[in-house]
């Protein structure tokens, strides 16, 4: 009885803990639909005196958050798709072949993990301004696509597929390039989900470089770009600055909702990968 | 067994693509990264070489960068532990929960999110007149403008840089514990041991590996922190929130100076590498592999 009784007053502290905690986003979605004026009014309170969805309509009509949005999905979908091409590859050298110095080459390809970005930054741009790729599609997704990061969670996965696979095609003729495409490939699929959900996110949520690379915010510009433009253009109000917030989190709030199982297993294999 | 032919020449196929990338993308960077720490380099205009210069007037007087340093070590050092104590306390407490899935979920949402919208977010709780400074004038406290005050706009950032990576190692801890041996954990409470002494002694014991990992990455992350004091504040009032990345990014993209601002990247470069020396080769000590 004693141990339920504080079970139960445990389950409540959380609960209030957890709503505490998302309390910040709550407040804003629902600031998001205020009129003008009363995003600061006292007393504070959770609704305001109506709920003013041109709020919404107004933010598109304001900044092109529309095409913020496009560029995001195109910079994302597109680096995304590199990278998965790139690391799988990669993997299978790494985790199906056998061949010598293997283990040393991987190790030097970890060392590169190392290497933040903000380091790189100022010869990246450098490079890319010799290259005329300043404000470019490819200068906002190459420079991040071939980071070592993919590469070892794949081969993390790949290690785990029983090798008779491998020897199995072998036998029956196919070469290597067959047995990547008809064998491993389908079998990495739930790998493949977990490495493309994170990179997209990674993409989607990047701010630094597209800072630094991006000149024409409204052609190349992301949603954290556009945001923080619109937050720092004086004269934007508050309600449609929490509105134009809001736009920018959806996404990433449904992207954590419905691929929830890959996320987090992807955190598991890399955390436990630590081993 | 039939001897193997090496499978050199089809590796060497399947890697093409990723060594041409990383050549080009982070070997060549880093050597140029070293490079124009010692050149006087404009981002037009002539480029000269300027030996050790850059790094000398980094502690010239009106340089930002002592500030910024300042900055960024505090924020590790204040980061790090609050951030693996209170992840592992909520990843122990959702794990006796009924609806620990929904709640590990919840945490991970602001990770996920983009950092330039919670930073507006925490912009409007801590504005004077706004939701907090209500809240706390009832209880009787008389707020100061956080983000415009020197001594507590650092440590209002560092509640906000903590909130957003919360449910990060909240997840790794999470994942870590779901697979804590059953039979170990019964044995020791067979032998009679409490529930703190089975939490101390045995199942954090075992989480060394995931704690390690966690610290290690939590630490990178702190040392790298930007968007958060960039958007609230801007590195102020004065240079009280200024982090080495901002300091690298004004030096370079709004000052012009690239060669000057490659130098105080180059000491973040050297930190990280050092501490996390440091960490790998400290980790004999306390953590435990099976």
């Amino acid at each position: 009885m004693l141990l339920r009784v504080r079970h139960a007053v445990s389950e409540g502290l959380l609960l209030i803990v957890a709503l505490l905690f998302i309390f910040p986003i709550v407040y804003t979605v629902a600031s998001s639909l205020k009129p003008a004026g009363e995003v600061f009014s006292r007393p504070p309170t959770l609704v305001g005196s109506e709920l003013r969805w041109a709020n919404y309509t107004e933010v598109f009509e304001y900044a092109p958050f529309h095409r913020y949005i496009l560029n995001g999905v195109i910079q994302s979908g597109l680096g995304t798709v590199v990278v998965l091409i790139v690391s799988a590859l990669a993997a299978y050298a790494f985790g199906i072949l056998r061949w010598r110095g293997r283990d040393q080459t991987l190790l030097a390809y970890l060392a590169t993990m190392m290497i933040p970005q903000e380091v790189l930054v100022i010869p990246m741009f450098l490079l890319l301004q010799r290259l005329g790729w300043i404000n470019t599609w490819q200068a906002l997704i190459l420079p991040w696509a071939f980071g070592a990061f993919g590469t070892f969670l794949l081969r993390q996965f790949f290690l785990s597929l029983p090798y008779e696979l491998v020897e199995a095609a072998r036998v029956d003729g196919c070469n290597h390039w067959q047995t990547f495409l008809r064998v491993i490939l389908p079998l990495a699929k739930p790998s493949l989900a977990v490495l493309g959900v994170w990179t997209f996110i990674t993409y989607w949520n990047s701010f630094l470089w597209p800072l630094i690379v991006v000149n024409d915010i409204v052609e190349l510009g992301n949603v954290s770009i556009g945001l923080q433009t619109f937050f720092g253009e004086r004269g934007a109000a508050w309600n449609l600055i929490l509105a134009a917030s809001v736009i920018a989190i959806a996404p990433t709030i449904l992207v954590v909702i419905l691929l929830q199982k890959h996320l987090v297993k992807g955190i598991a294999t890399v955390g436990l990968a630590g081993r | 067994m039939a001897r193997k032919r090496s499978e050199g020449p089809a590796a060497l196929g399947f890697l093409v693509p990723s060594v041409v990338g990383l050549t080009i993308f982070v070997m060549v960077p880093t050597i140029l990264a070293i490079a124009t720490s010692l050149f006087d380099w404009p981002t037009f205009g002539d480029v000269e070489f300027a030996g050790l210069k850059n790094y000398q007037r980094l502690f010239a007087r009106g340089s930002t960068f002592p500030a910024a340093l300042r900055n960024t070590i505090v924020f590790t050092l204040v980061i790090v532990p609050l951030n693996l104590v209170l992840t592992l306390g909520l990843a122990f407490w959702v794990a006796t929960s009924r609806w620990r899935r929904f709640y590990r979920v919840l945490f991970f949402v602001p990770v996920v999110t983009p950092t330039v919208a919670t930073s507006i977010i925490w912009k409007m709780i801590y504005q004077p007149g706004g939701i907090l400074d209500d809240l706390l004038s009832r209880v009787g406290f008389t707020m100061p403008n956080l983000l415009g005050t020197g001594n507590t706009a650092l440590m209002a950032v560092v509640v906000v840089v903590i909130w957003n990576g919360l449910g990060y190692n909240t997840l790794i801890f999470s994942a870590a514990i779901d697979q804590l041996p059953d039979d170990v954990i019964a044995a020791a409470r067979i032998d009679g041991a409490s529930g703190w002494r089975q939490l101390w002694h045995v199942k954090i014991p075992l989480l060394t590996p995931a704690i390690f990992f966690a610290t290690t990455i939590t630490m990178i992350h702190a040392f790298q922190v930007f968007a958060q004091p960039y958007v609230m504040t801007a590195g102020g009032p004065g240079t009280a929130t200024v982090t080495v990345v901002m300091d690298v990014y004004q030096t370079a993209f709004q000052g012009g100076a690239l060669g000057a601002a490659s130098a105080p990247a180059m000491v973040l470069f050297a930190l990280i590498l050092v501490v996390t020396a440091v960490q790998w080769l400290g980790q004999r000590k306390w953590v435990h592999y099976e």
